[in-house]
Protein backbone atom coordinates (compact mmCIF):
# COMPACT_ATOMS: atom_id res chain seq x y z
CA UNK A 1 0.00 0.00 0.00
CA UNK A 2 2.80 2.59 0.59
CA UNK A 3 6.17 2.61 -1.17
CA UNK A 4 9.60 3.10 0.89
CA UNK A 5 10.18 6.57 2.54
CA UNK A 6 14.00 7.11 0.97
CA UNK A 7 14.82 9.03 4.39
CA UNK A 8 14.38 6.29 6.82
CA UNK A 9 16.36 3.73 4.62
CA UNK A 10 19.24 5.43 4.65
CA UNK A 11 18.54 6.26 8.11
CA UNK A 12 18.75 2.88 8.71
CA UNK A 13 21.50 2.09 6.53
CA UNK A 14 23.71 4.91 8.01
CA UNK A 15 22.71 4.12 11.99
CA UNK A 16 23.42 0.71 10.78
CA UNK A 17 26.93 1.36 9.88
CA UNK A 18 27.50 3.66 12.75
CA UNK A 19 26.78 1.26 15.40
CA UNK A 20 28.02 -2.14 13.62
CA UNK A 21 31.16 -0.36 14.00
CA UNK A 22 31.03 1.12 16.89
CA UNK A 23 30.42 -2.14 18.53
CA UNK A 24 33.59 -3.16 16.57
CA UNK A 25 35.71 -0.75 17.97
CA UNK A 26 34.55 -2.42 21.88
CA UNK A 27 35.41 -5.57 20.27
CA UNK A 28 38.48 -5.21 18.23
CA UNK A 29 41.69 -6.14 20.03
CA UNK A 30 44.32 -4.98 17.22
CA UNK A 31 44.77 -0.94 18.27
CA UNK A 32 44.83 -0.02 14.53
CA UNK A 33 42.02 -1.57 13.67
CA UNK A 34 39.63 0.36 16.38
CA UNK A 35 41.04 3.74 14.86
CA UNK A 36 40.09 2.34 11.42
CA UNK A 37 36.30 1.40 12.61
CA UNK A 38 36.44 4.37 14.32
CA UNK A 39 36.80 6.62 10.97
CA UNK A 40 33.72 4.43 9.54
CA UNK A 41 31.33 4.84 12.62
CA UNK A 42 31.96 8.59 12.96
CA UNK A 43 31.78 8.80 9.02
CA UNK A 44 28.47 7.63 9.30
CA UNK A 45 27.45 9.55 12.05
CA UNK A 46 28.02 12.37 9.65
CA UNK A 47 25.16 10.93 7.69
CA UNK A 48 23.03 10.89 10.25
CA UNK A 49 23.92 14.53 10.76
CA UNK A 50 23.15 15.38 7.31
CA UNK A 51 19.62 13.24 7.44
CA UNK A 52 18.39 15.52 10.38
CA UNK A 53 18.69 18.89 8.50
CA UNK A 54 22.34 20.00 10.12
CA UNK A 55 23.93 20.14 6.98
CA UNK A 56 26.70 22.17 8.60
CA UNK A 57 27.15 20.50 11.61
CA UNK A 58 27.66 17.04 9.45
CA UNK A 59 30.53 19.01 7.05
CA UNK A 60 32.36 19.92 10.07
CA UNK A 61 31.75 16.44 11.51
CA UNK A 62 33.51 15.09 8.66
CA UNK A 63 36.07 17.76 8.50
CA UNK A 64 36.93 18.56 12.13
CA UNK A 65 36.35 15.04 13.59
CA UNK A 66 37.03 12.83 10.99
CA UNK A 67 39.62 14.95 8.83
CA UNK A 68 41.37 16.23 12.49
CA UNK A 69 41.21 14.48 15.00
CA UNK A 70 40.90 10.98 14.16
CA UNK A 71 44.07 11.88 11.60
CA UNK A 72 45.80 12.82 15.15
CA UNK A 73 44.61 9.76 16.79
CA UNK A 74 46.46 7.26 14.02
CA UNK A 75 49.13 9.47 14.10
CA UNK A 76 49.12 8.42 18.28
CA UNK A 77 48.72 4.97 17.25
CA UNK A 78 51.39 4.76 14.85
CA UNK A 79 53.87 6.76 17.26
CA UNK A 80 53.15 4.17 19.98
CA UNK A 81 52.29 0.39 18.84
CA UNK A 82 55.50 -1.08 18.87
CA UNK A 83 54.75 -5.00 17.75
CA UNK A 84 53.97 -6.13 20.84
CA UNK A 85 51.74 -3.29 22.09
CA UNK A 86 49.35 -4.14 19.32
CA UNK A 87 47.39 -6.84 21.35
CA UNK A 88 46.22 -6.29 24.90
CA UNK A 89 43.54 -8.25 26.46
CA UNK A 90 41.41 -7.58 29.12
CA UNK A 91 40.44 -9.90 31.96
CA UNK A 92 37.25 -12.07 30.88
CA UNK A 93 35.94 -10.96 34.49
CA UNK A 94 36.06 -7.41 33.43
CA UNK A 95 34.38 -7.87 30.04
CA UNK A 96 31.46 -9.44 31.98
CA UNK A 97 30.85 -6.75 34.59
CA UNK A 98 31.18 -4.04 32.05
CA UNK A 99 29.02 -5.79 29.31
CA UNK A 100 26.06 -6.35 32.63
CA UNK A 101 26.59 -2.52 33.56
CA UNK A 102 26.33 -1.43 29.60
CA UNK A 103 23.64 -3.65 29.09
CA UNK A 104 21.41 -2.18 32.17
CA UNK A 105 22.78 1.44 30.57
CA UNK A 106 21.25 0.79 27.19
CA UNK A 107 18.13 -0.57 28.29
CA UNK A 108 17.15 2.24 30.43
CA UNK A 109 18.12 4.91 27.59
CA UNK A 110 16.45 2.83 25.06
CA UNK A 111 13.17 2.29 27.12
CA UNK A 112 13.38 6.62 27.95
CA UNK A 113 13.62 6.95 24.66
CA UNK A 114 10.73 4.77 23.12
CA UNK A 115 8.60 6.33 26.16
CA UNK A 116 7.91 9.49 25.21
CA UNK A 117 5.09 10.09 22.51
CA UNK A 118 6.62 12.85 21.31
CA UNK A 119 9.42 11.46 19.64
CA UNK A 120 8.39 8.96 17.98
CA UNK A 121 7.93 10.81 14.32
CA UNK A 122 6.00 12.83 12.32
CA UNK A 123 3.36 11.07 9.70
CA UNK A 124 4.74 10.91 5.67
CA UNK A 125 2.22 13.34 5.15
CA UNK A 126 3.40 15.70 7.04
CA UNK A 127 6.73 15.39 5.71
CA UNK A 128 5.53 16.66 1.85
CA UNK A 129 6.14 20.18 3.28
CA UNK A 130 9.44 20.20 4.03
CA UNK A 131 11.87 22.86 2.42
CA UNK A 132 15.85 22.32 2.79
CA UNK A 133 17.13 24.70 4.70
CA UNK A 134 20.51 25.88 4.75
CA UNK A 135 21.74 26.01 8.11
CA UNK A 136 25.27 27.53 7.71
CA UNK A 137 24.15 31.63 7.88
CA UNK A 138 22.04 31.08 10.78
CA UNK A 139 24.30 29.11 12.97
CA UNK A 140 27.23 31.67 11.60
CA UNK A 141 25.36 34.52 12.56
CA UNK A 142 24.33 33.00 16.01
CA UNK A 143 28.14 32.97 16.53
CA UNK A 144 28.45 36.35 16.09
CA UNK A 145 25.62 37.57 18.39
CA UNK A 146 22.51 37.62 15.95
CA UNK A 147 19.47 34.85 16.18
CA UNK A 148 18.37 35.07 12.88
CA UNK A 149 16.25 32.45 13.57
CA UNK A 150 14.71 34.00 16.25
CA UNK A 151 13.63 36.93 15.20
CA UNK A 152 10.09 37.23 15.99
CA UNK A 153 10.29 36.17 19.47
CA UNK A 154 6.89 37.66 20.97
CA UNK A 155 7.63 37.03 25.08
CA UNK A 156 10.09 40.11 26.08
CA UNK A 157 11.51 37.95 28.69
CA UNK A 158 13.07 35.51 26.62
CA UNK A 159 14.00 37.76 23.98
CA UNK A 160 16.27 39.67 26.78
CA UNK A 161 18.30 36.45 26.58
CA UNK A 162 18.30 35.41 23.49
CA UNK A 163 22.05 37.07 22.85
CA UNK A 164 23.49 35.26 20.38
CA UNK A 165 26.68 32.64 21.01
CA UNK A 166 29.07 35.23 20.68
CA UNK A 167 30.73 34.86 24.10
CA UNK A 168 31.11 30.88 23.89
CA UNK A 169 32.86 31.59 20.56
CA UNK A 170 35.32 33.35 22.05
CA UNK A 171 36.06 31.45 24.89
CA UNK A 172 36.38 28.50 22.59
CA UNK A 173 38.76 30.17 20.07
CA UNK A 174 41.13 31.44 23.28
CA UNK A 175 40.52 27.43 24.59
CA UNK A 176 41.60 26.25 21.22
CA UNK A 177 44.78 28.24 21.52
CA UNK A 178 45.74 27.36 24.56
CA UNK A 179 44.99 23.72 23.81
CA UNK A 180 47.44 23.94 20.94
CA UNK A 181 49.99 25.73 22.67
CA UNK A 182 49.80 23.33 25.72
CA UNK A 183 49.59 20.27 23.97
CA UNK A 184 52.71 21.26 21.04
CA UNK A 185 54.80 22.12 24.64
CA UNK A 186 53.37 18.86 25.95
CA UNK A 187 54.47 16.87 22.90
CA UNK A 188 57.99 17.64 22.51
CA UNK A 189 60.98 16.17 22.53
CA UNK A 190 62.98 16.38 25.35
CA UNK A 191 65.90 13.65 24.46
CA UNK A 192 66.68 10.99 21.98
CA UNK A 193 64.76 7.90 23.63
CA UNK A 194 66.31 4.50 23.19
CA UNK A 195 64.83 2.47 20.38
CA UNK A 196 63.20 -0.59 21.83
CA UNK A 197 65.81 -3.63 21.74
CA UNK A 198 63.81 -6.98 21.83
CA UNK B 1 7.75 1.24 -5.86
CA UNK B 2 7.10 -2.43 -4.09
CA UNK B 3 4.54 -2.87 -1.40
CA UNK B 4 6.60 -3.74 1.93
CA UNK B 5 4.03 -3.00 4.50
CA UNK B 6 3.20 -6.81 5.24
CA UNK B 7 6.74 -7.52 6.61
CA UNK B 8 7.50 -6.73 10.18
CA UNK B 9 8.78 -3.66 11.25
CA UNK B 10 7.92 -2.27 8.27
CA UNK B 11 6.67 1.16 9.72
CA UNK B 12 10.81 1.77 9.96
CA UNK B 13 11.15 1.62 6.42
CA UNK B 14 7.72 3.49 5.20
CA UNK B 15 7.06 5.88 8.21
CA UNK B 16 9.95 9.38 8.79
CA UNK B 17 12.01 8.51 12.26
CA UNK B 18 11.53 10.32 14.76
CA UNK B 19 13.82 11.80 17.56
CA UNK B 20 13.55 8.46 19.66
CA UNK B 21 15.50 6.31 16.63
CA UNK B 22 18.19 9.30 16.67
CA UNK B 23 18.55 9.18 20.45
CA UNK B 24 18.24 4.89 20.27
CA UNK B 25 21.70 5.10 18.18
CA UNK B 26 22.88 7.75 20.21
CA UNK B 27 22.49 5.33 23.26
CA UNK B 28 24.25 2.58 21.53
CA UNK B 29 27.48 4.33 20.79
CA UNK B 30 27.75 6.36 24.02
CA UNK B 31 27.20 2.70 25.36
CA UNK B 32 30.06 1.77 23.21
CA UNK B 33 32.11 4.14 24.38
CA UNK B 34 31.57 3.58 28.11
CA UNK B 35 32.14 -0.11 27.96
CA UNK B 36 35.54 1.33 25.55
CA UNK B 37 36.72 3.80 28.48
CA UNK B 38 36.41 0.71 30.90
CA UNK B 39 38.04 -2.43 29.25
CA UNK B 40 40.46 -1.27 27.07
CA UNK B 41 44.03 -1.56 27.94
CA UNK B 42 45.58 0.19 25.83
CA UNK B 43 45.65 3.93 26.36
CA UNK B 44 44.27 5.13 22.48
CA UNK B 45 41.24 2.81 22.85
CA UNK B 46 40.51 4.67 26.00
CA UNK B 47 40.77 7.79 24.31
CA UNK B 48 38.35 6.25 21.31
CA UNK B 49 36.00 5.28 23.99
CA UNK B 50 35.92 9.19 24.71
CA UNK B 51 34.96 9.96 21.03
CA UNK B 52 32.51 7.82 20.71
CA UNK B 53 30.52 9.13 23.71
CA UNK B 54 30.89 12.46 22.67
CA UNK B 55 29.20 11.52 19.52
CA UNK B 56 26.20 9.94 21.34
CA UNK B 57 25.45 13.06 22.79
CA UNK B 58 26.01 15.17 19.63
CA UNK B 59 23.31 12.64 17.94
CA UNK B 60 21.03 13.70 21.01
CA UNK B 61 21.61 17.51 20.63
CA UNK B 62 20.89 17.34 16.80
CA UNK B 63 17.56 15.15 17.08
CA UNK B 64 16.54 17.38 19.59
CA UNK B 65 17.18 20.55 17.53
CA UNK B 66 15.89 19.04 14.12
CA UNK B 67 13.35 20.75 12.20
CA UNK B 68 12.68 17.45 10.29
CA UNK B 69 12.08 14.84 12.91
CA UNK B 70 9.98 16.86 15.44
CA UNK B 71 7.72 19.69 14.99
CA UNK B 72 6.61 20.53 18.91
CA UNK B 73 7.34 23.30 20.79
CA UNK B 74 9.42 21.93 23.12
CA UNK B 75 12.34 21.60 19.99
CA UNK B 76 15.74 23.39 20.59
CA UNK B 77 15.53 24.81 17.15
CA UNK B 78 18.97 26.09 16.31
CA UNK B 79 20.64 25.41 19.64
CA UNK B 80 20.94 22.09 19.34
CA UNK B 81 23.13 22.30 16.18
CA UNK B 82 25.04 25.51 17.67
CA UNK B 83 25.89 23.04 21.30
CA UNK B 84 26.37 20.01 18.77
CA UNK B 85 29.23 22.22 16.90
CA UNK B 86 31.14 23.37 20.38
CA UNK B 87 30.98 19.71 21.19
CA UNK B 88 32.57 18.90 18.64
CA UNK B 89 35.64 21.89 19.04
CA UNK B 90 35.79 21.28 22.46
CA UNK B 91 36.44 17.26 21.25
CA UNK B 92 39.52 18.00 18.94
CA UNK B 93 41.03 19.93 21.90
CA UNK B 94 40.24 17.19 24.28
CA UNK B 95 41.69 14.46 22.09
CA UNK B 96 45.21 17.13 20.74
CA UNK B 97 45.82 17.34 25.16
CA UNK B 98 45.08 13.70 25.48
CA UNK B 99 47.46 12.19 22.98
CA UNK B 100 50.34 14.62 24.31
CA UNK B 101 49.81 13.41 27.40
CA UNK B 102 49.57 9.52 26.24
CA UNK B 103 52.85 10.35 23.87
CA UNK B 104 54.63 11.68 26.84
CA UNK B 105 53.65 8.47 29.15
CA UNK B 106 54.97 6.26 26.25
CA UNK B 107 58.47 8.14 26.24
CA UNK B 108 58.71 7.76 30.42
CA UNK B 109 57.71 4.20 30.05
CA UNK B 110 57.98 2.70 26.78
CA UNK B 111 54.05 1.58 26.54
CA UNK B 112 50.77 2.98 26.73
CA UNK B 113 49.30 -0.09 28.80
CA UNK B 114 46.91 1.99 31.31
CA UNK B 115 47.61 -0.78 33.95
CA UNK B 116 51.65 0.29 34.08
CA UNK B 117 50.14 3.56 35.15
CA UNK B 118 50.36 2.92 39.03
CA UNK B 119 52.58 5.51 40.49
CA UNK B 120 49.80 6.80 42.44
CA UNK B 121 48.26 3.95 43.59
CA UNK B 122 47.93 3.43 47.21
Amino acid sequence: MESIYWPSFFFLLFSAIACVFAVGVLVAKNIVRMAFYLVLSLSATAGLFFLAGADFVGAMQLMIYVGGTLVLLVFGVMLTSQERFLEMKTMAGDWLLGLLAGGALLFILIYAALSVPAWRGLDRAETAAFAAQQTATPLGMGLLGVRVDQLDEPDAARRAGMSGYLLPFEIVSVHLLVVLIGAAYLARAKYKRESVRE
Amino acid sequence: MPEITHLPLASLLTEPVGVAHYVIVGAILFTCGVLCMATKRNALGVLMGIELVLNGANLNFIAFGSSVLRNDANSLGLDGQLIALFVIVLAAAEAAVALAIVLNFYNNYNSVDVDRAELLQG
